[in-house]
C-alpha cells in the first residue's frame, strides 16, 4: 500500500515505522486529499484519533497526527504532518463524522484550525478563554486569570 | 397516544397541520448539575413538546489537564494520573498507560506479571459493568440492581484493596510488570467470588431482561447503525450491540489475552436493550476469561528489567486497549528525557459521547436519559 501511495504521490510522502507500528509524515499539502484516498481506497474507515504536537524552536511549529484504523485489513497506521503557527488545515469532517469533536480539541489545545470544520470552537475550556495550554509556551500553572475574575469572581485561579 | 389522537385531533405530533401551540423550538438545559447526567455533563436540549430535535452536549467541566500534567511528570510519576480519568475503570486506564511506556522501552513484562495483570483487568471490567447497570437502571427508575450491583461490587473492591492498598484509583501496575506479588489467598479469594457472581449475574437479568418496564423503556430506544457506529469513531459495547464484531482484545491482542478462550458478544438492533444484553454478556465472558486466568497461573519475576530512571529512547507510540467503555489509546512521545513531551489519551467516552446527538434525535427527553446512561460515559474520561 505505501508503496502505492509513493507512487502517487512521490516526494510529499515519508513512510516510517517504529516500535513496529507503521506512520508517514506527509506533505501538509497533500491534506485532506491523501485522508480520502485512505478512506475511500485503502478502507481506513475509523478515525481513531488527531491529536498534535508542538515544538516551538521548530519553523513549522506544529505537527497533526491522525491515527487511522481499517476494520477490513486490521491495520493501524499513522498521519502526520507539519504546518506553522497560524496556518490552517482542512478539515476531516467530510470524511470522518468522528473527526468533530477531535479537531474541535486540537483546536482548543493547540490553536490550529481546521477550515470546513461545522462548529470550530473550544470544546474543553470555557469559550472566551484566551490561550491555547497544550502548548510548550503556556505554562504549567498559567490560566487566564481576565476569564477566571469576571466569570468566577474571584483574584485568580489558584 | 392513540386517546390523544382521538380526544385532540390538534395535538397531532406527526404533522403539525393544525398546530395547538406555536410549534416553535423550545431550547432547554439539562445542566452541569444533574442526577443522571453521570457527572457534570452539559446537555442542550432542542425541543418540540417532548420530542428531541437536536442536541449539544457541552463538556469541560472535569477538564483537569491531565495533558499538560503529563509533560511535567515522570513516566512513573504520571502512572497514578491515568487512574484518576475514567475513575470508575482505573486498572484498565493502568494497564494501557503501563504497556504503552513499555513499548517506549521496548520491555516485555513477565508472563506472571501479565497474567495476574489480565485477572485484575477482567475484574475491573465486571466492576465496570456492575457500576454502569446499577446507574442505568437508576436512571431509567429501576432502584433495585443498583443496590444488589453495588453490594456485589464490593468484594470486587475488597481484593483490589488487599492487593494494592486502594479500591478505586488503584495504581496497580508498575512499568515493567506489577509491584506487588499476589496476596497469600488471592487465587482462592478470586474464586470464590467467581463462584459468588455467576448466579449473581443471572439475579440482575431475572430483575430486567424479561421486565415489560424496562423492555418497553430499551427497546428501539436510541439506536445508531454499524455505518454510523463507525463514522463517528465509536467503540466498545456501543458498537458491538450495532452488529459489529470486534473487540481489540480479539483483534490486535495485548497483555496475554491470546491464551484465552472467550467470545465476543455482538447485537443485532444498536439500541438500548441490545447493549444492556451485550454487557451482561461480557460479564459473563469475563468471568470465563479470570477462571482461565486462574487455573494457569505461571511462576516467575513479577517485573522485567526496566532502570530506575527511565529514559525512553526518542520516538512516539500509540497503543490501544479494550477498556470497559470502549477503545483507550495512549500516544506517548519521548525526546529522551525522564518526562515525555507528550501524552496524549485517547478517552472512549469522549468519542462517543459524540453519538448522542444522532442517537437521540427523535426520541422524547426521558430517552435522552436512558440513551446517556447506554452509552456508559465517564465525565472523568470524557474531559481528562
Amino acid at each position: 500500500m505505501i508503496a502505492k501511495l509513493k507512487g502517487m504521490y512521490g516526494s510529499g510522502i515519508e513512510p516510517l515505522t517504529y516500535a513496529g507500528q507503521n506512520y508517514m509524515v506527509v506533505d501538509n499539502s497533500l491534506i485532506p486529499e491523501i485522508l480520502q484516498v485512505l478512506r475511500n481506497e485503502e478502507q481506513f474507515d475509523y478515525c481513531v484519533d488527531i491529536t498534535a504536537l508542538h515544538y516551538p524552536a521548530r519553523e513549522k511549529q506544529f505537527d497533526v497526527i491522525w491515527v487511522l484504523y481499517s476494520f477490513a485489513r486490521n491495520e493501524r497506521i499513522r498521519v502526520k504532518t507539519q504546518i506553522a503557527d497560524g496556518a490552517s488545515l482542512a478539515s476531516s469532517v467530510p470524511i470522518w463524522i468522528g473527526a468533530n469533536w477531535l479537531e474541535r480539541e486540537v483546536y482548543d489545545m493547540f490553536g490550529i484550525k481546521f477550515d470546513g470544520h461545522p462548529d470550530m470552537k473550544r470544546i474543553l475550556l470555557p469559550e472566551g478563554w484566551k490561550g491555547h495550554p497544550l502548548r510548550k509556551d503556556y505554562g504549567i500553572l498559567q490560566q487566564d486569570n481576565e476569564w477566571v475574575q469576571i466569570n468566577l469572581g474571584i483574584e485568580s485561579g489558584q | 397516544m392513540t386517546d390523544i389522537h382521538t380526544t385532540h385531533p390538534h395535538l397531532d405530533l406527526e404533522t403539525h397541520e393544525k398546530p395547538f401551540l406555536d410549534a416553535n423550538e423550545l431550547v432547554i438545559n439539562m445542566g452541569p448539575q444533574h442526577p443522571a447526567t453521570h457527572g457534570v455533563l452539559r446537555v442542550i436540549l432542542r425541543l418540540d413538546g417532548e420530542k428531541v430535535l437536536g442536541l449539544e452536549c457541552v463538556i469541560g467541566y472535569l477538564h483537569r489537564g491531565v495533558e499538560k500534567i503529563g509533560e511535567h511528570r515522570t513516566y512513573t510519576m504520571f502512572n497514578p494520573y491515568v487512574d484518576r480519568m475514567d475513575y470508575v475503570a482505573a486498572v484498565s486506564n493502568g494497564l494501557g498507560y503501563c504497556e504503552t511506556v513499555e513499548k517506549l522501552l521496548h520491555v516485555e513484562a513477565p508472563p506472571r506479571a501479565q497474567h495476574v495483570r489480565v485477572i485484575l483487568t477482567e475484574l475491573n471490567r465486571i466492576a465496570s459493568h456492575q457500576l454502569w447497570l446499577g446507574t442505568h437502571a437508576l436512571d431509567i427508575g429501576a432502584i433495585t440492581p443498583l443496590f444488589y450491583t453495588f453490594r456485589d461490587r464490593e468484594e470486587i473492591l475488597k481484593i483490589y484493596e488487599k492487593y494494592c492498598g486502594a479500591r478505586l484509583t488503584t495504581h496497580a501496575f508498575r512499568i515493567g510488570g506489577l509491584q506487588y506479588e499476589t496476596y497469600t489467598g488471592f487465587e482462592k479469594e478470586v474464586k470464590n467470588f467467581l463462584d459468588f457472581f455467576r448466579p449473581k449475574i443471572d439475579e440482575y437479568e431475572e430483575l430486567l431482561t424479561t421486565n415489560r418496564i424496562w423492555v418497553e423503556r430499551t427497546k428501539g430506544v436510541g439506536i445508531i447503525s454499524a455505518e454510523d457506529c463507525i463514522a463517528y469513531g465509536v467503540t466498545g459495547p456501543v458498537l458491538r450491540a450495532s452488529g459489529v464484531k470486534w473487540d481489540l482484545r480479539k483483534a490486535q491482542p495485548y497483555a496475554n489475552y491470546k491464551n484465552f478462550d472467550f467470545d465476543i458478544p455482538i447485537g443485532e438492533n444498536g439500541d438500548t436493550y441490545d447493549r444492556y444484553l451485550v454487557r451482561m454478556a461480557e460479564m459473563r465472558q469475563s468471568v470465563r476469561i479470570i477462571e482461565q486466568a486462574l487455573g494457569a497461573l505461571p511462576e516467575g519475576p513479577i517485573m522485567a528489567k526496566v532502570p530506575k530512571v527511565m529514559k525512553p529512547p526518542v520516538g512516539e507510540v500509540y497503543h490501544s486497549i479494550e477498556a470497559p467503555k470502549g477503545e483507550l489509546g495512549y500516544f506517548i512521545v519521548s525526546d529522551g528525557s525522564t518526562q515525555p513531551y507528550r501524552v496524549r489519551v485517547r478517552p472512549p467516552s469522549f468519542v462517543n459521547l459524540q453519538a448522542l446527538d444522532e442517537m437521540c434525535r427523535g426520541e422524547l427527553v426521558a430517552d435522552v436519559i436512558a440513551v446517556i446512561g447506554t452509552l456508559d460515559i465517564v465525565l472523568g474520561e470524557v474531559d481528562r
